[in-house]
């Protein structure tokens, strides 16, 4: 496979975390990706609901500069980044609206745009979980996980069609029971967490988040694995923002799903850059080392 | 509640959300499976159902002047469980888009920081989230919004205080980008 | 030749867009044409009577009407002209409705094309001849395939009308779907009660011989002459030896069958007999899953049958029957409601169909009648019914609505309530249609009197809660709301889809089936029992969905039309038929393999091969005649002749 990698903004900022423990768990098993450096931002929700053109001219931008070092695949971990990547491929078949994209950038795109793919996605496809079980010395027993993808993991479902059931996905259950943890069936995890609300209407996000740790707390889960910045950082950072407007309180830790199989591949949290959860992960980390 | 006088509507704005956005919005049969499934609802002020009947039955002020339209998630819900394959997000990002360009802003938070976050993209080439945060506050004279999440998220090295700048000429493409945007869209009328 | 030329104007169907007097003035110069008119409607009484007096008047000994489809009405006109004293096939008809005037609004235009057809069919009129049809014998019996309650009623009917009846059922027991449910609607009859003594007639009827457990492996003949191969299916039991004693049942070891007539609520044995009044009633063996079969190890039920009537290596059987009509009456199955994984896809175990709810809501189903949460074995307190699932989904390829879950949710609301006085029950719809007979006065019923929340908009998600509750999220439209309901049991209205497998029967019988795989009836309106075979009829939901009276009233219609067919001694045959030049054949065989019926058989002529049309078997294709590389083949009534005679007078108008 010749993919190239796309951060996203948040892997530089906010979420450095993931993007730390996204290089552990890929180094570990081998998957290499080209680097893209020129990468620009793609303009995440702001630019496609204000214009689609002017998102996809963003988005294309990055998928034209992978072209040009001859990228047959964009791997990216962010599912805002990779959703809007696809969304802009698909658009660019129109000639119309390709046309109208190509005015807004320095050149015209090149015709043939590399696919996105999430890398979740590339460990399932290129490893899958039996080689994830034989890489995992450091089990996650008994370890319950609430998996949750968020919104646009699966949706739009005729552009994320790579996780099966858009209601029902089922690839990080099983990456993450490939690294021995219990996970659940939890049945909001590609429910909205509130996105980028956070900012400009708090309540939307806290009342959606709030739900999600109330279901998981619930369920008795110790941990919620995510696979998307704005859910980790709404989930965790945003915790007692969601308590509070639940009127109860929360103590979940929310970790990538890249930290997760990392503790089972045997990383440290530092190195999977765990300082930066908000929630303590401290019951969490006893418990697998009780387990193992 | 007035009286709406539905010999006066305007089919001109269904032909034209229907054209913009490709989707077939006479297919709705008001199930309100949208509505059931939409995780913003409850802050909507017409839900997701209302609007698509708003628009069949072309009520344009109604529609384009809800705050719905802008507390959409575009979590995509409504399109993926609606029974008639009506992309009912897509529906209302058009939507939207139209209210935008005439300049109806229904909800101006959310405007107010789609703005702020495009405003750092345009500079930097990268979101920058303490930029997006400090011209949101600006904008919105909201200089409280979420100050008790400070102190731990600087702590955390959450946020970083230097913005990422797009190497490479990568900022400024972007900046040439958005500048030919803005251009035409002046060029084609209407209020960015 | 005279020629006569009646153009209708079918009130304003035709003359709305169609000039008819000038249609007529013009045709009045086609060759041979001695008379021409243009009356309001030709197929009236006046109409016909307009016609023989013309054919009498002026002598004609040939009739063109153009006016609608053939399929309306060339039968009608052949009619006419025979009153008259000419042959039916000195008879052309030109569509200058459905073919002219409903699809085009230029009057002008449309005029042209009328009269251009017009004289396509005098110009194929003026090389007619008269064509005799051969009579042959008719077979007095009838075949019926499917036995629930459509094929029942149509059985009972045939049998009583003195003709013998073939019944053909899948499943070791007839009775359908009906015999599954609990009570129908809208009278709260115990559905087992009133199917029961009718399931006992057929079995007891001596002119119905049943074949349960059985299919039908292929089909040939043709209308009064059909050959039936029937797969009978190895039971291995033998049933003229079993009593039904059940015996045999007591000591099965393998107590985890699935039970396929519980729609899989519980368990069965491995031989078994589907439920108490099962007819016929006799034990059969699920090969899958009896331990002897699999693993050569048991014999329990050959030491218990007190009659000996197990046979462990029985084969199926293929026999033959000779039937004269064929009912297909096989009615539908359910949508496979797994696919909305919003629902839970068949994960949840407190999510069941419509179906097993009727199965928990029968004295004899897996829970004595019973209201249990599956899960746990609790009885529900809050019951949620969701109405159009797999129906009214585009998105899910099933676009129509299936009919009668609107009133069954109904009832069964009102029988929760019955069985559970403190429970409350909602049903989650789009619409109510209730538009039979008491219908509406019923649903009104569960609302007022039975206090069953209806709540208008369709169910977007259901999830269990940490306590194992569902969650129903909805939307009350009427509200303009989001709304939700904590439910201890979910009831899936599963729509409806046409029978496993009617497709490849619809193959076998020749006729068509529409996207949902229901049989083609052959008018919408007013044929809606025959198909377009001659000699095949439909009753029941195998056509499209109905409810119980419904599919009742269809079985009897469709008995109706077996008993006229079968009232006669001989059935005309066609003469439209090919017919072979022996001097040109050479006996290449080409035709031979490319009839669709089988229809041509090689002879010896004077010591030589030749083709030959069996015309009882032909139905006119005209494969045969397009394939013979000698032109030795020519299909009557539409001969090369008449078809070039038509391309001649099209092309040099």
């Amino acid at each position: 496979m010749n993919a190239a990698y796309y951060p996203g903004c948040s892997a530089a900022g906010s979420s450095s975390d993931y993007e730390q423990s996204t290089q552990a768990v890929c180094g570990a098993l081998g998957l290499k990706f080209a680097s893209l450096p020129g990468w620009n931002c793609c303009g995440s929700t702001p630019a496609h609901a204000v214009d689609t053109e002017l998102s996809a001219a963003l988005c294309v931008r990055n998928l034209d500069l992978a072209a040009r070092i001859r990228a047959e695949r964009v791997a990216t971990s962010c599912p805002s980044c990779l959703s809007n990547l696809r969304l802009a491929r698909k658009r660019m078949e129109n000639p119309q609206f390709r046309a109208r994209v190509n005015e807004l950038l320095d050149e015209p795109a090149a015709e043939q745009l590399p696919q996105a793919y999430s890398v979740m996605q590339l460990i399932h496809e290129e490893y899958g979980p039996e080689l994830v079980a034989n890489r995992a010395h450091r089990r996650l027993t008994g370890i319950r996980i609430a998996p949750y993808y968020g919104c646009l993991l699966s949706r739009p479902a005729d552009v994320m069609a790579d996780f099966g059931n858009p209601e029902n996905p089922q690839v990080m259950e099983g990456l993450l029971r490939a690294c021995g943890a219990d996970v659940l069936d939890f049945p909001l995890k590609t429910d909205c967490c509130g996105a980028s609300f956070g900012i400009p209407e708090r309540r939307v996000t806290a009342s959606l988040s709030g739900k999600i740790l109330d279901a998981a707390t619930r369920m008795g889960a110790d941990v919620i694995a995510v696979a998307c910045p704005l859910c980790q950082m709404n989930l965790d950072l945003r915790q007692r923002q969601a308590a509070r407007e639940c009127g109860r309180d929360f103590n979940i830790p929310v970790l990538y799903f890249t930290q997760l199989m990392g503790l089972a591949f045997g990383f440290t949290p530092t190195q999977l850059g765990m300082k930066k959860l908000m929630v303590s992960t401290a019951s969490l980390l006893k418990k697998l080392d009780a387990g193992a | 509640m007035n009286v709406i006088n539905l010999s006066r509507k305007d089919p001109s704005f269904t032909r034209e959300v229907e054209a913009l956005s490709g989707q077939q919005v006479s297919a709705c049969y008001q199930c309100g499976n949208c509505t059931a499934g939409c995780p913003a609802g409850f802050v909507y002020d017409l839900q997701a159902s209302q609007i698509m009947r708003g628009v069949q039955l072309g009520l344009k002020e109604q529609v384009l002047d809800s705050k719905a339209i802008w507390m959409c998630l575009s979590c995509s819900t409504c399109t993926l469980r609606c029974p008639n394959n009506i992309d009912v997000a897509g529906v209302m990002e058009t939507l939207r888009h139209m209210a935008r360009r005439e300049g109806r802003i229904g909800v101006k938070t959310v405007n107010k920081f789609w703005t702020s976050f495009l405003d750092t993209v345009r500079l930097f080439g990268r979101s920058y989230e303490i930029g997006v945060m400090a011209l949101y506050m600006m904008r919105s004279l909201r200089i409280f919004t979420d100050l008790d999440l400070a102190p731990g998220a600087i702590i955390k090295e959450k946020l970083g205080f230097k913005p990422h700048v797009a190497p490479r000429g990568g900022a400024e493409a972007v900046g040439r980008i958005m500048k030919r945007y803005q251009e035409r869209a002046a060029r084609e009328g209407g209020k960015q | 030749m005279r020629i006569g030329v009646f153009i209708c104007h079918c009130g304003s169907n035709i003359a709305g867009t169609v000039d008819c007097a000038r249609v007529a003035s013009l045709a009045a110069s086609f060759p041979d044409v001695v008379y021409a008119t243009d009356p309001m409607y030709t197929c009236a009484e006046p109409g016909q009577a307009a016609i023989e007096a013309a054919i009498r008047e002026h002598r004609l000994d040939g009739v063109v009407v153009a006016s609608c489809s053939p399929r309306m009405h060339e039968p009608t006109f052949r009619r006419t002209v025979e009153r008259a004293g000419l042959n039916r096939y000195m008879f052309e008809m030109a569509n200058i409705r459905e073919h002219v005037s409903w699809i085009g609004k230029d009057v002008e235009a449309n005029t042209n094309k009328a009269a251009e057809l017009v004289s396509m069919a005098v110009a194929k009129l003026r090389h007619n001849r008269a064509l005799h049809a051969a009579s042959f014998d008719v077979c007095k019996r009838t075949l019926i395939i499917g036995g629930g309650v459509a094929g029942i009623q149509a059985a009972l009917d045939c049998a009583e009308g003195g003709i013998p009846v073939v019944m053909v059922e899948r499943e070791p027991t007839i009775g359908g779907k009906m015999a599954k449910l609990d009570k129908t609607f809208p009278t709260v009859d115990c559905s087992a009660c009133i199917l029961g003594p009718k399931m006992v007639d057929v079995a007891q009827h001596p002119n119905i011989t049943l074949h349960a457990s059985a299919e039908v492996e292929d089909i040939s003949g043709y209308v009064g002459n059909f050959t039936v191969t029937i797969r009978k299916k190895a039971t291995y039991v033998d049933w003229s030896k079993c009593t039904g004693c059940g015996e045999c049942m007591e000591k099965c070891p393998s107590r985890k069958t699935p039970d396929p007539f519980n729609e899989y609520m519980g368990t069965t044995t491995a031989i078994s007999i589907p439920f108490p009044q099962a007819i016929p009633k006799k034990a059969s063996i699920n090969p899958q899953f009896c331990k002897m079969l699999t693993a050569g190890k048991c014999g329990a039920c050959a030491r218990a049958c007190p009659s000996g009537a197990i046979v462990y290596d029985m084969q199926d059987e293929l026999i033959t029957e000779k039937v004269g009509a064929i009912v297909a009456a096989t009615g539908y199955d359910l949508v496979d409601w797994t696919t909305y994984e919003e629902y839970g896809g068949g994960r949840y175990p407190d999510v069941i169909t419509s179906l097993q709810y009727e199965r928990m809501l029968s004295a004899s189903g897996p829970t004595g009648g019973h209201i249990r949460r599956p899960s746990n074995g609790e009885e529900p307190k809050t019951v949620v019914f969701v109405q159009c699932v797999g129906s009214r989904d585009r998105s899910a390829g099933r676009p129509g609505c299936s009919g009668f879950c609107c009133m069954y949710t109904a009832k069964q609301a009102v029988l929760t309530k019955d069985h559970l006085p403190d429970s409350q029950s909602y049903v989650f719809y789009m619409d109510v249609r209730a538009n039979g007979k008491l219908y509406d006065e019923f649903q009104r019923r569960a609302v007022e009197e039975y206090g069953t929340e209806y709540i208008r908009g369709r169910v977007s998600r259901i999830y269990p809660d940490a306590d194992g509750r569902l969650v129903v999220c909805g939307a009350d439209t009427l509200l303009g709301q989001a709304v939700e309901v904590t439910a201890d049991l979910v009831v899936l209205a599963v729509g409806v889809e046409a029978s496993h497998g009617a497709a490849r029967l619809a193959e076998k019988l020749r006729i068509s089936y529409d996207q949902q795989g229901f049989f083609m009836e052959s008018h919408v309106k007013l044929k809606p029992v025959e198909t377009n075979t001659a000699g095949v009829y439909l009753a029941g939901v195998c056509q499209g969905v109905k409810d119980i009276p419904a599919s009742v009233a269809q079985g009897s219609a469709a008995a109706a039309k077996v008993l006229a067919l079968l009232s006669r001694d001989k059935l005309q045959g066609d003469p439209q038929v090919s017919q072979v030049d022996v001097k040109r054949c050479v006996a290449c065989g080409k035709c031979l393999r490319t009839c669709p019926f089988g229809a041509i058989e090689m002879v010896s002529f004077r010591g030589q091969d030749k083709a030959h049309v069996i015309e009882t078997a032909c139905q006119g294709c005209g494969i045969c005649t397009s394939t013979c590389p000698q032109g030795a083949i020519q299909l009557s009534h539409f001969t090369d002749n008449q078809i070039l005679a038509e391309v001649n007078a099209l092309c040099q108008r």
